[in-house]
């Protein structure tokens, strides 16, 4: 599409049913009450010159420029302000009206630059446009009067620039920093004529402020006040194409706004089902990674990984893979091959890797980064409620009493989602967390936790259980929602299991260490306090006991009927972009897309028919097997697209020894990650921008992504499995991703209404989408479980073999920051880094103090496994005996810490509990030192050599 | 770093931990299907051949199921999978 602004419509959409038909400008107008007059005049084809009104916040009635006159009603009412009633008979425009709005319109322009030709926002200026429309021609008042036009511009934060001479005061950026974000970081400072736009304090800058760049108040800015600094270096856009994010489980819909092949902006798709016109910072802002000096754009071989690399030709690259991979079948068998998927690549690309290794590799050796995140979820829901994905959609939220927020931080790994739930929080929700840490949710403007529960990490089953303790023995469970849709003998097996005194919150506080009144409290709330809804993250699922935690999650919202409605439900928070829909794809070694076993004779017959190969009727291996295997000498060949694993699965050194082991390492990435210093072969991928496709969000909401520039390194990532394949003899010919779609709808029964432009009708769909769902599936288990009845599973607690001792006195656990992601690949190639630079220990200041450490300090970690030194952060935020860090950065490496314990069940790491040591360092580790001498050793390149006349 | 053999025994231990409150018969079944529906070939002929006196009960008992006997068929909803044609059950996500 070309270029033009998203609608708005001045004011937010009423929810009401009642229809209210009025008159407006002579036009019979029919709208849902609590409509403004604004809103119906938009909606209508009209439009009322506004300034201060925009639609995804509260009108506000400060810019007086869109007043009308309403038939039997005294003065020039503001629109925007003024709700519709039947029989109500408007004027938009009458000479009354038209002198008003010019006469405003001086006031604002007398004290306005008019450098309406290098500003920035020519032709993109709500203020300029709004003058047009009302006819201004001239400031009776002059230029000369007190003004504001010397105010410094702020330009501090990497990504928007603030110049306050610009600045109309219409307060949208401090609205929607308050009602969209729900930062409150901004104010409007000083009164009259002094008012002005303020972040934090006198002292503070945008940068330095408690602004977390989201952009909402940059999207709101009706003049140049907040503008990009994209948009003022390259100008303004000149097409849009609706995509999808490449960062997060939210999946937030965008609008590239492209000049020629250059990305100007990203700007939030109002439209986007998913963020519903927000974003963060990093999908909004932190996409330079795209076009990056450190983006590999040949591939590049090596014999061994003590060489430098070589740059080579396509063909010269695949040829030589292919003709190793094949030799390595022919003397160890199909079983020594194997690959990863991408969770961060598009679900065609993710089946075609799968399908490369089943079918043309011929092994089930396939696995995927849910593997480390969310497969404890899998397994856990499926037990209980008979399928696994989270029940909801995000719009839930918004009718939501109590939300129970469980080893998550969706403010900094969620934060479009997180902005919702605030949101809702400050309409009187009530908020439950149980984290070790007192995350931001905790308290926050405006935000305060009804309950917290710090509990000892590791312990996330015994808290679960202590709550269905108090549930069941103080009556509060459903009975009636129990008989109806769950198991009832099942049912009072778990209430005998779980009412045993042993199960109470008194007795399980000496391990929880939380207080049992607040558990008790808690319980109740989430009991009886209406429509609950819980949220969980990676500090439920990265566990020895994950998929436990997981059922104890779904046996409380089946014990208090909280499941099949809006407002309520189990859902997950996925970690990636496409983590859901890497496991849709069949990116487990276990079963094929759709989730149907590799056992079934049945199911592989179908597969096998349609791509014409004999499947291998037993499961693969696992990553950390695969691991296993190659230090054993049994697994040769891994090829890994889009993961770093090194960097982000458990116990380094075991990871490197894995791939060190291994005969061929095939890395497909943007960038030389970690894992590739163990590579032979690098091929070079493609961004999310460069690409067509689909990816699948934390709702099962699958959405489109869209080429808007040509792949840089001259092929999409499903291009380069399909080269691969066909070197190895496949015979594949898509040529486009929707024919990719086409063959997984055939062969996937939960996808089979799908395809590509359907997709782009709709704009996203939510599977199971078939026959008996057209038009896709928000909220599951409405009329009873997928699955016949709710299953109650007695859940026992069995502690974690990690345990703490005189050597190892802490629990390290591990998370993210907003401004990071994951690895941080991506992100680290960005501005972001201005907010994190480096990862940070943190640690409770009486911990710090018995060590000797301040902030700043070098500190060294170190586990049973491993040892790393990075900078301490002292801070109440953890308890005392409980340290944490992000893992965003290579130079710290924090997967050296952590242990080979993983989920009883799935195999997930236990990245949340890690026994460790803290004490005073001087600076890097042995390790680290020898590391960094590999990585660069690892990363120098010869350059292709010219072909010979 | 524990060797694969350790690692096979602490996996299937962990298993037949979590499932010790079905009781022991039951757990044993369960941990059984478990590693039938999860495990290679290779790992389970691993262990198969490992020494079971190494293993906790439920897992002795588990492996020489699998042994001696095969699967002992789904036991748990987690191992139940779509039909062919079958929609509904999801997996890890």
């Amino acid at each position: 599409m070309g270029y033009e602004r998203q609608k708005d419509f001045g004011t937010p959409e009423s929810r009401s049913t009642e229809q209210v038909t009025l008159t407006i400008d002579g036009r019979d107008v029919t709208v849902p009450a609590g409509t403004s007059v604004m809103r119906a005049a938009s909606e209508s084809g009209g439009k009322i010159p506004k300034l201060c009104a925009t639609d995804n916040m509260k009108s506000f009635g400060s810019c007086r420029l869109c007043l009308v006159e309403i038939e039997g009603a005294k003065g020039t009412p503001a629109s925007c302000t003024t709700p519709v009633a039947p029989g109500m008979v408007v004027h938009t425009q009458t000479p009354r009206l038209e002198k008003l709005r010019k006469g405003v319109m001086e006031l604002y322009i007398s004290d306005h630059p008019l450098d309406c030709l290098t500003c920035s926002a020519n032709n993109d200026c709500e203020l300029q446009e709004e003058a047009a429309n009302v006819g201004l021609r001239d400031v009776r008042f002059g230029y000369d009067g007190d003004n504001h036009l010397a105010l410094a511009t702020d330009h501090s934060n990497p990504y928007f620039d603030f110049d306050p001479s610009k600045c109309i005061v219409c307060s949208r950026c401090v609205r929607a920093c308050d009602e969209v974000q729900g930062t409150f970081a901004l104010t409007i400072d000083g009164r009259g004529f002094a008012s002005m736009v303020s972040a934090g304090q006198d002292e503070d800058n945008f940068l330095s402020s408690e602004c977390v760049s989201c952009g909402a108040c940059v999207q709101a800015c009706p003049t140049a006040t907040l503008r990009e600094k994209s948009v003022k270096a390259i100008g303004l856009p000149e097409r849009a194409v609706v995509t999808t994010c490449a960062y997060c489980g939210v999946g937030c819909t965008f609008r590239a706004e492209m000049r020629g092949e250059q990305l100007v902006r990203m700007m939030p798709w109002k439209d986007g089902k998913a963020n519903r016109g927000h974003s963060c910072v990093k999908g909004r802002f932190a996409y330079g990674y795209a076009n990056h000096k450190d983006r590999i754009l040949n591939p590049m071989i090596r014999e061994s990984i003590d060489q430098p690399w070589r740059e080579v030709s396509w063909e010269e690259a695949l040829s030589h893979t292919a003709s190793k991979l094949k030799a390595i079948k022919a003397e160890h068998g199909p079983a020594a091959l194997g690959g990863i998927t991408s969770s961060r690549c598009t679900n065609e690309e993710t089946y075609l890797v799968q399908k490369l290794v089943r079918a043309v590799f011929g092994t089930n050796n396939v696995d995927t980064c849910a593997r480390v995140c969310h497969s404890p979820t899998g397994y856990g829901l499926k037990t209980t409620f008979g399928t696994s994905a989270g029940t909801q959609d995000f719009d839930s939220v918004m009718d939501a009493d109590v939300m129970m927020v469980i080893g998550a931080n969706p403010t900094d790994a969620h934060p479009v989602f997180a902005s919702r739930m605030k949101r809702r929080l400050r309409q009187g929700a009530k908020l439950i967390v149980i984290d070790p840490r007192r995350i931001d949710l905790v308290r926050s403007a405006h935000i305060e936790a009804a309950h917290h529960l710090p509990l000892q990490p590791g312990t996330n089953v015994a808290v679960l259980t202590s709550l269905a303790h108090v549930i069941v023995t103080e009556g509060l469970a459903n009975e009636d929602f129990i008989r109806a849709r769950c198991d009832w003998d099942e049912y009072q097996d778990w209430a005998r299991f779980v009412s045993d005194e042993k199960h109470s919150p008194e007795f399980l506080e000496a391990v929880t260490r939380v207080p049992a009144e607040d558990v008790r409290k808690a319980a109740r709330l989430y009991a009886t306090g209406g429509n609950g809804a819980i949220y969980y993250g990676l500090g439920v699922t990265e566990h020895s006991q994950g998929s436990s935690a997981v059922i104890a999650i779904a046996n409380l919202a089946m014990c208090t009927g909280n499941i099949g409605r809006p407002g309520v439900g189990v859902n997950p928070l996925r970690g990636q972009n496409n983590v859901q829909g890497s496991c849709d794809m069949g990116s487990f070694p276990h079963e094929l897309p759709g989730y149907r076993h590799i056992h079934d004779h049945e199911v592989r017959a179908l597969f096998e028919k349609d791509w014409g190969v004999a499947l291998d009727p037993e499961p693969g291996l696992r990553i950390n097997n695969m691991l296993d295997a190659a230090c054993d000498g049994t697994f040769k060949a891994v090829y890994i697209q889009g993961e770093d694993i090194l960097q982000s699965d458990p116990n380094t050194k075991h990871v490197s020894a894995g791939l060190e082991a291994m005969e061929l390492v095939i890395v497909h990435d943007l960038f030389l990650n970690e894992t590739a210093n163990y590579a032979h072969v690098f091929l070079p991928g493609s961004t999310f921008l460069e690409k067509d496709g689909t990816f699948t969000n934390a709702e099962r909401r699958i959405q489109p992504v869209r080429q808007v520039m040509e792949p840089a390194n001259g092929y999409a990532d499903w291009e380069v499995t399909q080269l691969l394949a066909n070197a190895l003899d496949a015979g594949w010919s898509y040529t486009h991703p929707s024919e990719i779609i086409d063959e997984i709808a055939r062969l996937t029964p939960s996808f089979s209404g799908l395809n590509w432009d359907k997709l782009l009708e709709v704009g996203s769909v939510q599977w199971p989408i078939n026959e008996a769902h057209p038009e896709g599936s928000p909220v599951m288990h409405v009329e009873g479980f997928v699955r016949g009845k709710g299953k109650f599973v007695v859940t026992e607690y069995v502690p974690t073999d990690e345990k703490t001792g005189p050597r190892y006195p802490l629990l390290l656990t591990t998370g993210r920051i907003l401004s990071q992601y994951n690895v941080g690949a991506q992100t680290r190639r960005t501005a972001n880094v201005m907010w994190h630079e480096e990862d940070l220990l943190e640690m409770h200041p009486a911990d710090a103090e018995n060590r000797g450490l301040k902030t700043g300090d070098w500190a060294r970690l170190a586990s049973r496994t491993g040892e790393t030194t990075l900078r301490t952060l002292v801070t109440d935020r953890v308890a005392p005996g409980v340290v944490y860090t992000t893992f965003h950065h290579p130079s710290t490496q924090a997967n050296v810490v952590t242990t080979d314990f993983s989920d009883w069940a799935t195999n997930c790491p236990e990245y949340k509990v890690t026994a460790v040591q803290v004490m005073p360092s001087n600076g890097p580790s042995e390790w680290q030192e020898e590391y960094t001498e590999l990585s660069e050793r690892s990363r120098r390149i010869d350059p292709a050599m010219e072909p010979a006349e | 770093m524990s060797s694969t053999i350790e690692t096979l025994r602490r996996m299937a231990g962990d298993i037949a931990r979590n499932f010790e409150a079905m009781g022991h018969d039951q757990a044993v079944l369960a941990t059984a299907d478990h590693i039938y529906q999860f495990w290679d070939p290779r790992m389970k002929a691993m262990i198969f051949a490992d020494d079971h006196s190494k293993l906790i009960p439920i897992a002795r008992d588990a492996i020489e199921h699998l042994a001696e006997k095969g699967h002992p068929g789904s036991q748990t909803r987690a191992t139940k999978w779509n039909d062919v044609d079958g929609v509904g059950r999801s997996d890890a996500g």
